[in-house]
C-alpha cells in the first residue's frame, strides 16, 4: 500500500544486544501508545522485552510542564533482558520538559532524539529552562548524542495533501517519531501499519495518515544526513523458544491466571474489589471476561470486596479479591474470617510505597510481613510472590490451586513494577497448566450418620459443603468451632486443638511445592543472594555480570514464602554469606532470622523505585571483599 | 431428614441447637416467625442460606436447619450480596441489628439496597447493644441513659425508613415483634419480591432497653400510636378506629372520623407502590412520648417497587457475551493478540 519508497542507503549498522529507550513527551503526545507500538513491533521481530510506562498520577496535570510529563520506557534486545532497564540508551523528548524531567536516567554518552518544535519558548518557559537557557543550543548535552528534528513542521509537510485539519495531523507526530526510530534500530513498519489498519478502521483517513506519517519518519532517516555519522543500530532476535506469544502486564497476567484456574477447575471466577492503584487493571481485566463467565463485582469497599468473595467462596465459586497496601489492611479482619471458615479465597496483593497512602504508584515490598502476620489471632495463610509480568500469572493460579485444594486463603504478591510492566508471554497449552481440584461433599441421605463440615482427610483439609447439596445443610461462623462438627465451642482443648489444626495445614503446602533450585550460579560457593518477588530482574542480571568477572556467586529466587520450601535451610548452608535485597527494610531477612536462627546480610533500598543491577553488583561486591 | 416431595413445616426448619437469647427476648418470635414463613413459602432446606453480622440478633443462622453463616460485625450484607451474586438461584435471608446493619455495617447497608439483589433483610432493631451489654446504637433515642451516655444520647438517631428509601430500597415493611402473625405474612410477602427486601423489626431487648417501644405496643396506647397500612385501604387508627390521616395538600394530618365533616372518603388511600407516599410514610416518625401533636407510627409494607436485580443483571450480560458460546481456555490464554516465534 506504500506510495513511498523505503530506500535503503548502505548505512554503516552497529550490532547491540540489548537497548534501553525511553518514550517522553507531554501526556497528550501519545507516548503510551507510541511505546506500545514499539514494543509490539520488536516483540513480534523475536527480542526479548520488558515494558513500563511511566505516567504522572494526575489525570490531566498542566501541559508542557515537568508534571505533565509521560513517558513508556522499555529495554529489548538478543539476551539479558529482565527489566525496563535501569538507565536509558535512548531517549525520544517530545518537549523540553519531558527532556527535563528524564535526563538524569540517560546513560551518559546516550543518544537523545527530540522534537525541536517542542522546544519553543513557550515550552521552555513550562518546562522551567526558561526561554533563555534552551538545553539544545547552551551546551548542556554536549555530553550525549542529539538528533534534533522539527517533528511537528516535518509531519505537516509529509501529510499536507492529505486534506486534514492542523490538529489531526499533528497527532500524528508521535507516529513520525516512530518512523524514525524503526529506521534508527532497522526495524521493519508492518506490525505498526497493521495495528493501525485495525485500530482506526473505521476512520480510513486517520489511518492513513497515521501510516504515512510513520513511513515519513522512516524515510527521512534514509534521507536525512543527520545520521550519517552514527550509522543504525541492529539488535538481533532473541532465541526465544518456538511457539506463540502474547503481551502481558503483570495486572493482565494475574487477572488471565485467576480465570485459567478457574476453568481449569471447572468452577466460576468471582472477583470482590474495589478499584485502588496499582492493583485496579486486574478488575478491569476481568470485568472484560464475561465470555469465560467471570463475575466481577465492583464493592463498596475494600471490606465488602472481601465479604462479597468470602460469600461467593461459601457458594462454590473460586472467589478472589484484589488490592493494594490501604486495601490489605481493611481486608484484614475479612481475611481472619475466610481462615477460620477454611474456604478458598485468593487475595492478589499489589504492594505498593506505604505506610499510608505513601506512594500509591511506585513499587515497594513493604507488605510481606502483614501478609505474614498481619490479622489478628493465630490466622496463617499461605504467602506466595510473582518475580515477573510473566509470572504474575503462574502466581495466581498457584494460589488458586493451593486455595482450593487446602481450604484455605492465600495471599499473592505483586507489586507495582510488576503490575505495570509488560513482557512477552509463551501461551501455554491448556495440558500443561497443572491441575485444579476442588473436593466437594457429595449429597446425603435421610440415613446417613450426621455430616460433619470440619471433618479433614489425612492432609488435615476439609471438603467444600456448598449450598443446595441435599443432605449437607450446616451453619458455619467466625465464632470458634468444635472440631469436625464445627459447631460453636468455647471448649478450651478444642480452641486449642483447632489451632493447631488450622496451621498444621498450612504448613503441609510445603508437602506439594517444589525444593528451591538455584536459577544462576555454582551450588556451593561464597554468595548466595536470595530474593523474592519483583527484584529477581536486577538480582538476574547482577548475579550474570558477577559471574563473568568469575566470582563464586549464585542465585536464588523464593517463590513460596509461606511456608518455604522444605530445602531452604540447606541451600543457604552451602554459601559462607546470603544476600538479601528488598525493597522494604528486612522483612525477609527478619523471617529467615527468625526461622532459622541465622543472620543473612540485608540489602534494603526503600524509595519507591525498584533495585538496579548495578546497585545489586556492587553490594555484591563489597560482601566479596570481606570474605 | 425429611421427604423432599412433602411441604416441610416449621419443625424442619429448627436446628439441633439450642437458641441462646435471653428470657423473653423479642428475637424468639422473629426466629418462629421466619420457620413458619420458610415453611409456607415451601422452601427446601438445602436451597436457603441465612447469613448474619454480630450482635445477638446475628445467632439466628445456627437456629435454622438450613445452610447458614455468621460473619463478621457489619458485614452480612457484603457476604450474602457474594453469596446472591455467585448464586442467584439460593434462598438468600439476612439478619442483622441496628448496630450491625446501621452503624458499622451502615456503608453496605446504602449500597446493598441501591443494587437491589434479591436478598430478605431481617433487621432488628432493639434500639440498643446487647450483646457488648448496654450501650446506645445509632437508632437510639435522644436522652437514652446507657453506660456510654450516662448524661443521655446525643446522637440523632436513624430513621430506618427513611434511609431505605433514600437510598433506593425496593422493599420497605415495619413491624413489631410481639405481631407474630403479620410479620409471618411479611416475611413471605418479602420472599415474594424480587429485590432487596427490607423488613424492620421493632424488637424489645428485656435486660438492656426494656419498653422501648411501649409506646407503640402497650395495649392501652398502641391503637392511637400506631397506624397498620393495608394495600388500597384508607389510613384509619385510633380506638374504635376513630381517627384517620388525610393530606392537606401535602402536608398529612390527623382527623377525627367522629366529626361530620370527614368521612373515610377523605382519606390518604395507601398505595405501597406510591414512591412520593411511601417517602412521607417514612417521615411519619414522631415520638409520641415526646408531644401530644404526633403522627402515628406506620407498621406494615410501606413500598414494593418492581426494580431489575444485580444479579439478573449480571447473569443477563454474561448470557450475551456467551451468545455465541462460552469462551475456551485456549481463547482465555491466547487474548486477541499474538505472533509466532518459529
Amino acid at each position: 500500500m506504500s506510495d513511498t519508497t523505503i530506500l535503503n542507503r548502505d548505512d554503516m549498522v552497529t550490532a547491540k544486544t540489548s537497548v534501553s529507550v525511553l518514550f517522553a513527551g507531554d501526556s497528550g503526545d501519545g507516548m503510551q501508545l507510541t511505546g506500545t507500538q514499539f514494543a509490539n513491533t520488536v516483540a513480534v521481530y523475536g527480542s526479548d522485552l520488558n515494558t513500563f510506562p511511566n505516567f504522572p498520577s494526575e489525570i490531566r496535570p498542566p501541559a508542557g510542564t515537568v508534571s505533565g510529563v509521560s513517558g513508556f520506557q522499555l529495554q529489548f534486545g538478543t539476551t539479558g533482558v529482565y527489566t525496563p532497564g535501569a538507565k536509558f540508551d535512548v531517549m525520544i523528548a517530545m518537549n523540553a520538559a519531558a527532556l527535563k524531567a528524564n535526563l538524569k536516567n540517560l546513560h551518559h554518552g546516550g543518544i537523545i532524539i527530540t522534537d525541536t518544535d517542542g522546544f519553543d519558548a513557550k515550552n521552555l518557559n513550562l518546562s522551567g529552562y526558561g526561554e533563555a537557557n534552551n538545553p539544545l543550543e547552551d551546551g548542556t548535552l554536549k555530553d550525549y548524542t542529539v538528533f534534533k528534528i522539527p517533528v511537528v513542521s516535518l509531519t505537516r509537510k509529509a501529510l499536507a495533501e492529505t486534506g486534514l485539519s492542523t490538529k489531526i495531523i499533528d497527532r500524528c507526530k508521535n507516529m513520525f517519531v516512530l518512523g524514525v526510530l524503526y529506521w534508527l534500530y532497522s526495524l521493519p513498519l508492518e506490525t505498526t501499519i497493521k495495528t493501525l489498519k485495525t485500530k482506526f478502521r473505521k476512520k480510513l483517513d486517520i489511518a492513513e495518515a497515521n501510516i504515512k506519517a510513520v513511513q515519513a519518519g522512516y524515510n527521512f532517516g534514509d534521507e536525512t544526513e543527520m545520521f550519517s555519522q552514527h550509522g543504525r543500530f541492529s539488535v538481533a532476535p532473541a532465541d526465544k523458544k518456538p511457539g506463540v506469544y502474547r503481551r502481558v502486564t503483570g495486572n493482565e497476567a494475574s487477572a488471565i491466571g485467576l480465570a485459567a484456574a478457574a476453568k481449569k477447575a471447572g468452577l466460576k471466577l468471582f472477583l470482590g474489589s474495589y478499584p485502588i492503584t496499582p492493583a485496579t487493571e486486574i478488575l478491569q481485566t476481568l470485568a472484560g471476561l464475561k465470555k469465560w463467565g467471570v463475575k466481577t463485582f465492583q464493592a463498596e469497599d475494600e471490606i465488602a470486596g472481601v465479604l462479597t468473595s468470602i460469600g461467593a467462596a461459601y457458594g462454590g465459586a473460586l472467589a478472589a479479591t484484589n488490592t493494594s497496601g490501604p486495601g490489605l489492611a481493611l481486608k484484614t479482619e475479612g481475611m481472619g474470617l475466610a481462615v477460620i471458615l477454611e474456604v478458598p479465597l485468593v487475595i492478589i496483593n499489589v504492594m505498593r510505597g506505604g505506610p499510608s497512602t505513601g506512594l500509591p504508584t511506585k513499587p515497594e515490598q513493604s507488605d510481606l510481613l502483614m501478609a505474614m502476620y498481619g490479622r489478628h489471632g493465630e490466622a496463617p495463610m499461605p504467602v506466595i510472590a510473582a518475580k515477573s509480568p510473566v509470572d504474575c500469572f503462574y502466581a495466581a493460579y498457584e494460589a488458586a490451586k493451593i486455595a482450593v485444594e487446602y481450604m484455605t486463603p492465600v495471599i499473592c504478591l505483586t507489586d507495582g513494577s510488576l503490575a505495570l510492566s509488560s513482557e512477552p508471554m509463551l501461551i501455554p497449552s491448556p495440558d500443561e497448566l497443572p491441575s485444579v481440584t476442588p473436593v466437594f461433599s457429595p449429597a446425603r441421605n435421610a440415613d446417613d450418620p450426621a455430616y460433619l463440615p470440619y471433618k479433614r482427610d489425612e492432609r488435615g483439609v476439609r471438603q467444600w459443603a456448598i449450598p443446595g447439596t441435599k443432605g449437607l445443610e450446616h451453619r458455619i461462623g467466625g465464632l470458634e468451632k468444635q472440631h469436625e462438627t464445627g459447631n460453636v465451642s468455647h471448649d478450651p482443648e478444642n480452641h486449642a486443638l483447632m489451632t493447631k489444626l488450622r496451621a498444621e495445614k498450612v504448613a503441609r503446602v510445603a508437602d506439594i511445592i517444589p525444593d528451591l533450585t538455584i536459577d544462576n550460579g555454582p551450588e556451593k560457593g561464597d554468595v548466595l543472594v536470595l530474593g523474592w518477588g519483583s527484584t529477581y530482574g536486577a538480582i538476574k542480571k547482577a548475579v550474570e555480570q558477577v559471574l563473568e568477572g568469575g566470582c563464586s556467586v549464585a542465585h536464588a529466587h523464593l517463590r513460596y514464602i509461606n511456608p518455604f520450601p522444605k530445602n531452604l535451610r540447606e541451600i543457604m548452608s552451602n554459601y559462607k554469606k546470603v544476600l538479601i535485597p528488598e525493597n522494604n527494610c528486612g522483612q525477609l531477612l527478619s523471617m529467615i532470622r527468625d526461622k532459622f536462627l541465622f543472620e543473612p546480610v540485608g540489602f534494603s533500598k526503600v524509595q519507591g523505585l525498584p533495585f538496579n543491577e548495578m546497585e545489586i553488583e556492587a553490594k555484591i561486591t563489597d560482601i566479596l571483599k570481606e570474605l | 431428614m425429611t421427604d423432599t416431595l412433602a411441604q416441610l413445616t416449621a419443625k424442619d426448619f429448627t436446628s439441633n441447637q439450642e437458641p441462646k437469647w435471653c428470657p423473653g427476648c423479642g428475637d424468639f418470635s422473629v426466629l418462629q416467625q421466619l420457620k413458619n414463613a420458610m415453611a409456607d413459602l415451601g422452601l427446601k432446606t438445602e436451597e436457603v442460606v441465612v447469613v448474619s453480622g454480630i450482635g445477638c440478633s446475628s445467632r439466628l443462622p445456627y437456629y435454622v436447619a438450613t445452610y447458614g453463616v455468621h460473619g463478621i460485625h457489619g458485614r452480612a450484607l457484603a457476604m450474602a450480596s457474594g453469596i446472591k451474586t455467585s448464586r442467584p438461584e439460593l434462598s438468600v435471608w439476612v439478619g442483622t441489628g441496628d448496630g450491625d446493619a446501621l452503624s458499622i455495617g451502615g456503608n453496605h447497608y446504602i449500597h446493598t439496597v441501591r443494587r437491589n439483589l434479591d436478598l430478605n433483610v431481617i433487621l432488628f432493631n432493639n434500639e440498643i447493644y446487647g450483646l457488648t451489654k448496654g450501650q446506645y446504637s445509632p437508632t437510639s433515642k435522644v436522652g437514652l441513659k446507657t453506660v456510654t451516655s450516662p448524661n443521655g444520647v446525643v446522637d440523632h438517631p436513624i430513621n430506618t425508613a427513611a434511609l431505605t428509601l433514600g437510598a433506593g430500597g425496593t422493599f420497605f415493611a415495619r413491624v413489631m415483634d410481639r405481631d407474630g402473625k403479620i410479620m409471618r405474612e411479611i416475611f413471605k410477602r418479602a420472599a415474594e419480591h424480587k429485590g432487596t427486601s427490607l423488613i424492620e423489626i421493632y424488637q424489645n431487648c428485656p435486660i438492656f432497653n426494656d419498653g422501648a417501644f411501649d409506646a407503640f405496643s402497650n395495649k392501652e396506647r398502641k391503637a392511637d400510636t400506631t397506624i397498620y397500612l393495608e394495600q388500597g385501604k384508607p389510613l384509619v387508627f385510633g380506638k374504635d378506629n376513630n381517627k384517620g390521616i388525610r393530606l392537606d395538600g401535602f402536608k398529612p394530618v390527623v382527623v377525627d372520623l367522629g366529626s361530620s365533616s370527614v368521612s373515610e372518603n377523605d382519606l390518604w388511600i395507601h398505595d405501597e407502590k406510591d414512591f412520593i407516599k411511601a417517602n412521607m410514610l417514612s417521615r411519619f416518625f414522631d415520638d409520641p412520648d415526646a408531644s401530644e401533636d404526633f403522627l402515628p407510627r406506620p407498621f406494615g409494607i410501606f413500598y414494593v417497587e418492581d426494580r431489575y436485580t444485580y444479579e439478573d443483571a449480571l447473569t443477563e450480560q454474561i448470557a450475551a457475551a456467551q451468545e455465541n458460546g462460552e469462551g475456551t481456555l485456549e481463547e482465555l490464554l491466547a487474548g486477541s493478540s499474538t505472533w509466532t516465534i518459529e
